[in-house]
């Protein structure tokens, strides 16, 4: 098999890289829903009137797979409504009318980390999640026998166009890094640890180099992979950074690895230092139609709004406003949308920026095959999908599809491509449950 | 701050590639072999170039008012069939036969079986070789009206020079005599990424490693093969249409591993002096099946890619 797996070259737009990360003042309200993870969304823990401080539990984790919610900013919680998520679905939200004093909850301490199961419960008191833009509770990671890891990989990669908020952590958060890889290492005994990025980013390699060699518990290795678009696709860094291959519908840990993201690491370190759990996100905010580019470290349920504002406002209408980058972020239906825990990135695009093609007739001249990273045949799967052929879009393995619109981004004739592989998966899945319950 | 941004689902940017940029690119490739061909065979066949182009083009663009469809003549395919079909074409050729070829290549091959990306044989091919079985030996080139203008030399006794087949300055269809013009253009489509090397490369590869065989180990004889006759330009730009050739490498390979033993098994053994067409005819039949069996392993289903 190919040392690299293919994918496309997209344009960087890294253009707030070497600018330090900036911290917003307490914005007036924040507005925090209770699911920012994937599992079920948080319990309320407050109602309307209560007093918080920062680092306040607001919601606590329903299940195994969920995760607990904090205020971000000191106030009183003004109201709880329902908040419209991504997926269409709706979650119960807290809006915290701020004090302005950003006054730091006197409960919160340095959790007490020794093993494996003292870590795994520190993880899941502090909130965290995948910062990368999945949100998959962390702590459901690291609940797995120590004997099946073989390697840490952390996930520096950051392939997505404008996005630099993993760039900027990696800078600035090395010994946030450090302290959280030496306490998960000593707690689970792993022996290796990966830490991938794309060769765009020279400093941030510099920086998680002289990082790696401050660690003595286990060995850190730094890999700069190729800029090549989606190397931050997990299945994909796994790949590359060891060489394994996570079979279709598994996970890393049954190829022996955990992946997280940089910033969760970083988010981890800083937990088990000071207690304080997931409460701000440095988020970029860039994009043709914001005046003035950054990052900011901004406390989470701030609305984009004011995020907007804190970048000089707006020079332009945007025509879309999204969560993530341009590959695989998602667009928010106006401004009153709020920071998620997941958010790395807030883009304002121009008609300009996210002008597509009109979509033609396909010539079938194979680029959506050929630039697959997984070798999938997306125009076959949308034929399949089209006359609704189950037989053939297993056939087609469609649910190997990672989503990360490689096919698109090249069609000549802009169709609908990993549309209609994200249509198949979810038509697969029916059919299943409905074959399930007829028997 | 609360007016609607487009929802949409991603990904938000694309690579700026379109069907008509690919097409404008094979047309610029195509402009070399034309004026060739204008130089060596005289402005007639200019005229029977622009004839062409002109009938593909106003038969879409009539075929799809007439049945009511959205106007696809914008991307240039059409253009691209009207050319190739007329550089296929001996330079005598009438000109209602011109128009008639046209037709069955737009309307018969293309449009009657959905238009763009669902022929399953490439038009131009498929409306040479109908004229040549049609029209007979209208179509080859057997009647001189001069010197130049004669049969293939595939049909010949003696040979001409290497050099003479490279520059093209003998009997043959319009676009096909000049192997220097068509390798210019050739190399633009692989440049900018139009095509790949795999179809070219193998599809002549195979003609000269047959016909050196064939020629008693005679390296001259067999790049004389090569060079004289539709190979360059059906391995260039007729075989690598994308509609009917597979997808992935592998598929191109076999694919045109296939046409040029057909190719020469027609040259040497069949009833007709060229077999470049009847061999990219052939095998476009084929692809659907070369691009299942030559499918990518999808990752993560167990064994290699």
């Amino acid at each position: 098999m190919a040392r690299y797996l293919k994918g496309i070259h997209v344009p960087h737009r890294k253009n707030t890289a070497n600018k330090p990360a900036v911290r917003m003042d307490a914005p007036q309200t924040v507005t925090i829903p209770m699911a920012m993870h994937i599992g079920k969304p948080a319990t309320l823990a407050v109602k309307v009137g209560d007093l918080v401080k920062v680092g306040t539990k607001i919601g606590e984790a329903n299940g195994a797979v969920s995760a607990n919610v904090y205020a971000s900013v000191s106030g009183k919680v003004n109201k709880i409504e329902d908040c419209l998520l991504s997926n269409g679905a709706t979650a119960p939200a807290v809006v915290i009318e701020s004090d302005g004093a950003m006054s730091v909850d006197e409960t919160l301490a340095a959790p007490t980390v020794t093993d494996r199961q003292s870590l795994v419960d520190a993880l899941k008191e502090s909130g965290i999640v995948g910062l990368g833009g999945a949100g998959f509770p962390t702590h459901v990671k690291f609940d797995v026998d120590p004997a099946r890891i073989d390697y840490l990989i952390i996930n520096g990669a950051e392939c997505e166009p404008y996005v630099t908020s993993d760039t900027v952590t990696m800078l600035t958060r090395g010994d946030d890094m450090a302290y959280a890889i030496e306490t998960i290492a000593r707690c689970l005994g792993i022996g290796k640890v990966i830490i991938g990025i794309e060769n765009n980013k020279k400093e941030a390699i510099a920086a998680m180099r002289a990082m790696a060699a401050s660690v003595s518990v286990c060995d850190v290795q730094v890999t700069s992979l190729p800029s090549v678009y989606p190397q931050g696709g997990e299945k994909v860094l796994v790949y590359h950074a060891t060489g394994r291959v996570i079979p279709m519908g598994k996970l890393p840990i049954d190829a022996g690895c955990v992946v997280i993201n940089c910033t969760t690491l970083a988010t981890i370190g800083a937990y088990l230092r000071t207690g304080m759990p997931l409460v701000e996100k440095c988020v970029t905010v860039d994009g043709g139609a914001v005046a003035q580019p950054q990052n900011v470290i901004a406390p989470i349920g701030t609305s984009i709004e004011a995020l907007f504002a804190f970048c000089g406002g707006l020079k332009e209408q945007p025509t879309k406003i999204l969560y993530g980058g341009p590959m695989m972020g998602i667009t928010v239906p106006n401004a009153d949308a709020p920071v998620l825990k997941n958010t790395n990135a807030v883009l304002a695009l121009t008609e300009k920026e996210a002008k597509l093609p009109k979509t033609t007739a396909c010539i079938r001249c194979g680029a959506c095959v050929n630039n697959c990273p997984f070798g999938l045949a997306p125009a076959a799967i949308s034929r399949a999908y089209d006359s609704r052929n189950a037989d053939e879009l297993v056939e087609l393995a469609v649910d190997a599809c990672m989503e990360c619109g490689c096919c698109s981004y090249v069609c000549p004739a802009n169709r609908p491509l990993v549309q209609k592989n994200k249509l198949s998966k979810q038509f697969l899945k029916e059919k299943r449950v409905k074959e399930a319950n007829k028997q | 701050m609360s007016s609607l941004t487009k929802l949409m689902i991603s990904p938000h940017i694309h690579c700026g590639r379109s069907t008509g940029g690919i097409m404008r690119d094979v047309l610029i490739a195509l402009l070399p072999a034309t004026l060739a061909g204008t130089l060596i065979f005289g402005l007639r066949a200019l005229l029977v170039v622009l004839v062409c182009v002109a009938a593909c083009v106003l038969f879409e663009l009539l075929f799809n008012l007439i049945t009511k469809q959205a106007q696809t003549v914008g991307d240039l395919s059409a253009a691209v069939t009207g050319l190739l079909l007329a550089l296929n074409l001996p330079v005598n050729i009438p000109i209602w036969q011109c128009v008639v070829g046209s037709l069955f290549a737009i309307v018969v091959v293309k449009c009657l079986f959905g238009g763009i990306g669902n022929n399953l044989v490439n038009p131009a091919i498929t409306a040479r070789v109908f004229m040549l079985v049609a029209f007979g030996s209208l179509a080859i080139p057997a009647f001189p009206v001069d010197a130049v203008a004669s049969a293939t030399p595939l049909a010949a006794e003696q040979m001409p020079s290497l050099m003479t087949l490279f520059l093209g300055n003998y009997g043959g269809a319009i676009g096909e005599t000049s192997t220097l013009a068509l390798l210019i253009g050739g190399i633009y489509l692989l440049v900018r990424r139009v095509i790949t090397w795999h179809i070219p490369v193998v599809f002549i590869g195979t003609v000269f490693v047959f016909s050196f065989f064939m020629e008693g180990f005679d390296a001259v004889r067999a790049l004389s093969m090569v060079m004289a006759g539709g190979l360059v330009i059906g391995a260039f730009f007729m075989a690598t249409d994308y509609v009917t050739s597979p997808a992935t490498p592998w598929g191109k390979v076999l694919f045109a591993l296939g046409a040029g033993l057909f190719t020469c098994l027609i040259r040497y053994f069949g009833n007709y002096p060229e077999g470049v067409s009847f061999a990219i005819l052939f095998m476009n039949i084929l692809t659907p099946y070369i691009g299942r069996w030559t499918r990518r392993k999808v990752f993560g289903t167990g064994g290699d890619k």
